[in-house]
């Protein structure tokens, strides 16, 4: 694929001829609504020729629910005693047009992959993916909740995206990933890269804090026993201290948890499939009333387990990208760092 | 800033009581804070070490209220029994907790609705000089990423890769200790530092009175566009020391009384009715407000509510230990009036101040 050098200038007339086919997505900066917007919470469509800034780190909300909105309207349906249609389950008219995200930053892009490992039959899910486009911009900071080197990741990846945007002197090295990407760029006028523009990039990606040896150590962790890590006397502490919101799940890019209910409102009907979270205890109730995970320590337990052992035995990689939102965001500060810290500290104790 | 700050002093003498507490058997737990990972952040930790009592600290962060886990912990360390007997009857172990002035608060709540022995928990009482809120310290470094943040007694010293700033501790100290009346515990065994005064406070529903001058409709606007970033994590619930239920109304299924989503209706209504529940029994403690990931303003409500209380019943809550709770408790004497006549609220309250002939009160579970 091909990497292009673009000025700012450059870069806002592709973003304007964008906007006339599509709809572009940016971060919002002031507070994001979750009800009544017409996209994903946290980020707001442009119009052409409206500024918009890219903030400094991970944007404030992952671009989670653009593939996998809160809630997701599975059916309709209608239970008036008259009504033509009624008990009939119907699918809600579905868009194909193309959507924009611009400003996604690596660690994002690459939780969308992350996510599609579990969704990958799943329809409504793919369906997103088809018609999203994904512009992203590397990092040049990083911020000190930042962690996606020791998950694997870099500030300098682009893999998820579709065009790469990464900042020098005077301009963007434009990279065009995907078949979106070449679309999305189709018909204009760029000048390739120079040699040593792409010198520059590819300095950037071996350099000093592109990655971290420490994503290696980790991987002891899906070698490891489950029961050595199950048992580990640390969730004690963890999950006393833990108080069972949902924060981290919700803000997490890869947390994916849903529940479904059919929601009924005057005789009109929606099935919707909506966020749910291993930290409430209603997650794992039985019909029965028991409930397996009863207890916080084994809530807050399976949270970090999910992440670092359920899902990589299932899918490989672990299921988290470091953009370090819930460290931020936790009401008592659990920090995924150190749990995983101690986890391996535990491995190498064997 | 080489001295040691009051919050230092404070520290070392918690770790020493935490030690002596311990180390006699006194108590089997001690509820405090451990430092955090992130700078203006403190864990919570429950002590059952000796070594674990250097991890404690004190500092300006503390903005979680410690009540909230005391319930579990004095559980944690009773004697472990089948549900279907009875209660053992021997003395139970004792767990000691740090509480400030609206935390103790709290405790009086908790010993009042019956979910805490008096006599199993040991109050360490901190007066407190108003805790930070790290929402303000942040918005003052937009776009900025804060590595370090030092605490003297009257200013903090924030860090940055590219800067130093000095600011003024009390103008990032949270609105609810700003308006606070009551910093002092009100309930303590141990004290450690110096008393801190009752705040002769001429506004303490300052913010609450502006809501209530503005017209319905601007009412409704602040309310629409406050609660519509809702994640509906319920981190305000969880983490508040009066919310107990063991199914919550917003997680029960039958009947279900609200959606699941983020529809803008339901997420305003599991807010009012949780405030709603919290009448009479809030302290403003701020925990809510403090650990809200999109920062919304819930507090509000609950503040609204105690002013309501206030105005209605003349109480405060959880001042004192023998008060009965107000929206709980009524005098035999008016159960004829409320059924006899449905006359205005204000006036029914009246009635229902609080009575000083005990056995003349009935009790609602």
């Amino acid at each position: 694929m091909q990497t292009w050098m673009i000025s700012p200038v450059e870069l806002d007339g592709l973003i304007q001829q964008w906007q006339k086919s599509y709809a572009v997505y940016v971060p919002a900066l002031s507070k994001p609504a979750t009800a009544a917007t017409d996209c994903a919470p946290g980020w707001r469509r442009i119009n052409a020729g409206e500024p918009w800034t890219l903030p400094v780190g991970p944007t404030p909300a992952s671009v989670k629910s653009f593939y996998f909105p809160q809630p997701e309207i599975l059916m309709t349906f209608h239970l008036e005693e008259n009504h033509p249609d009624k008990g009939v389950m119907r699918e809600p008219l579905k868009s194909h047009e193309m959507q924009v995200v611009l400003g996604v930053r690596p660690c994002d892009a690459a939780s969308v992959l992350l996510n599609q490992l579990p969704f990958t039959e799943d329809p409504l899910f793919m369906a997103k993916c088809q018609r999203t486009a994904l512009v992203g911009f590397t990092c040049t900071t990083r911020l000190s909740t930042c962690f996606c080197t020791e998950m694997g990741g870099s500030p300098h990846h682009c893999a998820g995206l579709d065009l790469a945007l990464s900042p020098l002197q005077n301009g963007f090295l434009l990279e065009v990933l995907s078949e979106k990407g070449e679309t999305l760029v189709a018909g204009c006028k760029l000048v390739p890269a120079s040699e040593s523009d792409l010198a520059v990039l590819a300095d950037r990606r071996q350099g000093q804090g592109a990655t971290s040896s420490y994503s290696s150590q980790l991987e002891v962790l899906k070698a490891c026993a489950l029961s050595r890590l199950y048992d580990a006397p640390m969730w004690q502490e963890l999950g006393e201290a833990c108080i069972n919101c949902g924060a981290c799940t919700f803000i997490c890019p890869t947390c994916f948890c849903f529940d479904m209910q059919d929601e009924v409102v005057q005789g009109q009907g929606r099935r919707i499939r909506y966020w749910d979270s291993c930290m409430f205890p209603l997650y794992s109730q039985h019909t029965s009333g028991h409930n397996p995970r009863g207890k916080k320590l084994q809530r807050t337990r399976n949270r970090f387990l999910h992440k670092l052992k359920y899902f990589p035995d299932r899918f490989g990689p672990f299921s988290c990208v470091g953009c370090g939102r819930c460290i931020g965001d936790c009401p008592v500060n659990i920090d995924i760092r150190e749990v995983l810290n101690d986890l391996v500290r535990r491995t190498e104790l064997e | 800033m080489n001295m040691a700050t009051i919050n230092d002093q404070i520290t070392d003498e918690i770790r020493k009581e935490a030690r002596r507490l311990l180390k006699t058997g006194e108590v089997a737990a001690l509820i405090g804070y451990a430092a955090g990972s992130l700078p203006m952040t403190v864990k919570p930790l429950v002590v059952r070490c000796l070594e674990d009592c250097e991890r404690l600290v004190w500092n300006t962060f503390c903005v979680l209220n410690l009540a909230t886990y005391l319930p579990e912990v004095l559980s944690s360390v009773e004697t472990p029994y089948d549900p279907r007997d009875p209660r053992p009857e021997e003395p139970q172990a004792k767990v000691a907790i740090l509480a400030t002035g609206c935390w103790s608060r709290n405790i009086v709540i908790q010993i009042q609705e019956k979910r805490v022995d008096r006599e199993r928990v040991v109050v360490i009482g901190v007066g407190s000089r108003g805790m930070v809120s790290r929402a303000k310290v942040k918005a003052l470094f937009p776009e900025k990423d804060i590595l370090t943040v030092d605490e003297g007694d009257h200013e903090l010293v924030v860090h940055g890769a590219d800067f130093t700033e000095t600011i003024n501790r009390w103008a990032v100290v949270r609105d609810n200790c700003q308006t606070c009346a009551h910093p002092d515990p009100v309930l303590v065994d141990i004290r450690i530092g110096e008393p801190v005064s009752e705040r002769k406070n001429p506004h303490p529903f300052q913010q609450v009175e502006l809501l209530e001058q503005r017209s319905s409709e601007e009412r409704w606007a602040w309310f629409t566009a406050e609660f519509s970033t809702c994640i509906r994590c319920y981190a305000c619930r969880n983490v508040c020391p009066l919310c107990y239920c063991p199914t919550c109304f917003v997680d029960d299924a039958r009947p279900q009384w609200l959606g699941k989503s983020l529809d803008a209706v339901d997420t305003g209504l599991f807010h009012v009715l949780r405030a709603f529940h919290c009448a009479g029994r809030c302290t403003d403690c701020g925990a809510c407000e403090s650990v809200c990931p999109m920062g919304i303003n819930m507090r509000m409500l609950t503040k609204k509510l105690n002013k309501d209380v206030r105005d209605l019943y003349g109480i405060e809550a959880g001042m004192e230990p023998e008060a009965p709770l107000p929206l709980t408790t009524f005098p035999l004497a008016s159960v004829e009036f409320i059924v006899a006549d449905l006359a205005p609220l204000p006036a029914a309250a009246r009635i229902v101040q609080p009575s000083s002939e005990g056995d003349e009160s009935c009790k609602h579970g």
